[in-house]
């Protein structure tokens, strides 16, 4: 049983992708090298200069030259050194790639996807530890995805490039080697959009994404030995949301926490209350609450600062127990 | 000063029985010391304090029974999770259940200070939460008349739905025992007859059995199995088994194992009706009925399709002998998705089982009885001739849940089981 991490099964997808569809080239930052995760280690070698090239220092410029190779009927992948890095490009993603199927009647689409490392916890500092998948899940046009285990970033991988439309694609640093499992062979395919059940229980719902889904469950299993039944949903995709996925975890237990690194307000936990509210409104047994990263401008350096930011099992379980008691 | 109350230990409990006393008053207790011992129906569980402190108040003795949500004891906080303060006066004890730790959430959430609902109608409406409203509309039950477990007493969902089955518990519904202490009028008895003695148990089995028969639709079917191979895999291979294992490799664990391979097949047979809604549960957790003195226990074995038969053979033994010997933990009686009934143990040779909420359907495993069988011909379209044979027979009986599926599907389910039954062979892996 080979125990496969998220960072090992993003590389095995690209691998896969690139032997099946020759029109998939990967460029980015230093990914002739393998890139700052090692993500793209050897596919140089595999693919050739003309499949797998770096780029300049320039975001914005590479990223459009993407969205017109996408255009002209190649798949490309771009890999965004850190997710802090995308903000030059967001005129191109926004304005031009989640536009172009819309404003030529269908003509032309964008098959691009957009990976980028992003979260805390691995003392990346101001410039290395952000999330930003509430500022593009606020762009219709897109579509988001963030996988939290090695299965799902696999599989996704593959249904994000098969997408006609520009994907961006978020992936947490620090779960890149921290989370491993063994991948089903065949690969299972996981449609975007679907989110996944991790765990049933009675009395709560922790809906979660990325690397809060794995604290999530481990505050579940802290919370068993007290009674407290908890359920646990990972989003897996935040746009387009699952909502019978969402309605459903909601309407079974009455009492819903919402989970994400991101910071709280204009989180995609925010999105998920509304749905929540607006749909599930009888079903609810307290007010829906959601433990996110704090509002202020950045994660701190210092581990303290970190820490601070970050959700962990242990506010996750305390924010369960108190909604338990409600 | 912190209060711990009656917690809510399973899906359908609505009350408790204080056994003993881990702790004396003025005893100190640490977070999670063992600090009373409560029958709840089907297990006794020692519950961990959720404070730190100084036992300073017992309010419910040894042997009393009391509803969820019963003050038991007050722990006056010397090391009370930071923030636990009570502050002063106008705000009432928070009445946490006992897994619940009183610290206060990382964003505070909306409590209002309100007299604990349990006291006059007339006083503060209660906040109700919308699906308490709803049930509460639905139902034609007054949440004001319902002892809340909540915070601040407010009355939670699952208060409501305790109200709800204690009330169409009796046959005749028109009054609402959940609600009023109305003492029942006693029963003429012959003075020769014996009172038994209730006890929880009997009285959970009998609250779950008819609330069962009046909310399911019951539908049952029957199909014969032929187990002449099974049975002699199984003689084939029980010795050795014991010697190695230390269990016996009984039909059962065969049984199970098909069950759940079937099962992955019907995600539907594999399923809760709950609150109104039809879950399909991702896990399959097979319940086993056992019966034990005066009552019976469904023990459950979770995740069944993962395991071997051995190693089904092993959870099944164990879970059985800690069932009788009252060792279950809490999580091996919950979380059952589907159940199986042993019947056939006992010589019968057909039963029709009471599904076991909230699942939708329950399999009986009859005896095995060696009987004619006409064995068709394999070319009886040629004109061949069928044959007389003596066959291990069995029965499996299956009650389902009219309103979750349909016979046509409850059919192809157990044909399903049938089939994977009558496969196994003498090379079929039980590792």
């Amino acid at each position: 049983m080979t125990q496969t991490s998220i960072a090992e099964a993003i590389q095995s997808a690209h691998r896969e992708i690139m032997r099946d569809d020759e029109r998939v080239i990967l460029l980015g930052e230093d990914v002739e090298a393998g890139g700052v995760f090692r993500i793209t280690n050897g596919l140089l070698d595999e693919f050739g200069p003309h499949r797998v090239f770096d780029t300049p220092l320039s975001e914005a410029g590479f990223t459009g030259a993407a969205i017109g190779a996408a255009i002209g009927g190649m798949r490309p992948i771009v890999e965004i050194q850190f997710v802090d890095f995308i903000l030059p490009a967001l005129n191109q993603l926004i304005s031009e790639a989640a536009k172009m199927r819309y404003r030529s009647l269908g003509t032309w689409t964008v098959p691009l996807v957009v990976r980028a490392p992003y979260g805390g916890g691995v003392h990346g500092g101001l410039y290395h530890s952000q999330s930003m998948e509430a500022l593009f899940a606020h762009v219709p046009g897109l579509k988001v995805v963030m996988p939290a285990t090695p299965t799902d970033a696999q599989a996704l991988l593959h249904s994000a490039v098969q997408d006609p439309d520009p994907v961006i694609f978020l992936e947490h640093k620090r779960s890149y080697r921290l989370i491993r499992e063994e991948i089903p062979e065949p690969l299972p395919s996981v449609a975007i959009g679907q989110a996944a059940l991790r765990r049933d229980g009675q009395d709560i719902a922790i809906i979660a994404t990325g690397l809060a889904l794995h604290h999530s469950l481990a505050a579940a299993q802290q919370l068993q030995a007290e009674s407290i039944d908890c359920l646990v949903l990972d989003l897996r995709t935040v746009l387009p949301l699952d909502k019978p996925a969402i309605l459903n975890a909601a309407r079974h237990t009455g009492k819903v926490l919402i989970v994400h690194e991101d910071h709280l307000t204009g989180g995609i936990g925010g999105e998920v209350a509304a749905i929540i509210a607006a749909e599930a409104f009888e079903h609810l047994d307290a007010p829906i609450q959601r433990l996110a990263g704090p509002d202020v401008p950045a994660m701190g350096y210092h581990p303290a600062l970190e820490q601070a930011f970050l959700p962990n099992p242990d506010t996750i379980a305390q924010a369960a127990r108190s909604l338990a008691a409600y | 000063m912190a209060t711990l109350t009656m917690p809510q230990l399973g899906e359908s409990v609505t009350e408790g029985t204080v056994i003993r006393w881990l702790k004396q008053p003025n005893d100190q207790v640490a977070l999670d010391d063992p600090l009373v011992e409560i029958d709840t129906e089907k297990v006794n569980v020692e519950i961990p304090s959720p404070f730190a402190g100084t036992l300073s108040r017992i309010m419910v003795e040894e042997g009393q029974t009391v509803p969820i949500g019963t003050p038991l004891a007050e722990i006056q906080g010397t090391g009370e999770p930071a923030g636990a303060e009570q502050p002063s006066g106008d705000r009432p004890a928070q009445a946490p259940t006992a897994a619940a730790a009183s610290a206060p959430p990382q964003e505070p959430m909306p409590q209002t200070a309100q007299p604990p609902t349990g006291s006059a109608r007339g006083a503060a409406t209660p906040k109700l939460s919308p699906v308490v409203a709803r049930l509460a509309a639905q139902h034609d039950i007054d949440p004001a008349t319902l002892r809340g477990s909540g915070a601040g007493g407010r009355v939670t969902k699952k208060d409501m739905l305790a109200a709800i089955e204690a009330r169409s518990a009796p046959p005749s519904s028109e009054a609402s025992p959940a609600v009023t202490d109305a003492p029942r009028p006693p029963t003429e008895r012959p003075a020769e007859d014996r009172a038994v003695p209730e006890t929880p148990m009997r009285r959970a089995i009998a609250d779950h059995m008819t609330r069962s028969r009046r909310t399911a639709a019951h539908a049952w079917l029957v199909m014969e199995t032929d187990v002449t191979a099974l049975v002699a895999a199984r003689s084939a291979r029980k010795d050795a088994f014991r010697q190695s294992e230390g269990v016996a490799l009984t039909y059962l664990a065969f049984i199970a194992h098909a069950v759940a391979r079937a099962l992955q097949q019907f995600p539907r047979l594999n399923a809760t009706w709950q609150d109104g809604q039809l879950f399909e549960r991702r896990d399959i957790n097979l319940g086993f009925a056992v019966d034990v003195p005066d009552g019976l226990v469904v023990p459950v074995v979770h995740q069944a399709d993962r395991m071997s038969i051995a190693d089904l053979a092993r959870a099944i033994a164990d879970i059985a002998a800690r069932a009788r010997g009252g060792g279950l933990k809490l999580h091996e009686i919950r979380g059952g998705t589907f159940t199986i009934d042993n019947t056939g143990a006992f010589g019968t040779a057909l039963s029709a089982p009471i599904i076991h909420q909230p699942q939708v359907a329950i399999l009986t495993t009859e005896a095995i009885i060696k009987r004619p069988v006409v064995i068709p011909s394999t070319d009886g379209a040629a004109g061949g001739t069928d044959a007389l044979a003596i066959r291990a027979m069995m029965n499996l009986c299956l009650s389902f849940d009219h309103r979750a599926l349909d016979g046509a599907l409850a059919a192809r389910f157990t044909g399903r089981v049938k089939k994977i039954i009558e496969a196994i062979g003498p090379d079929t892996p039980i590792h």
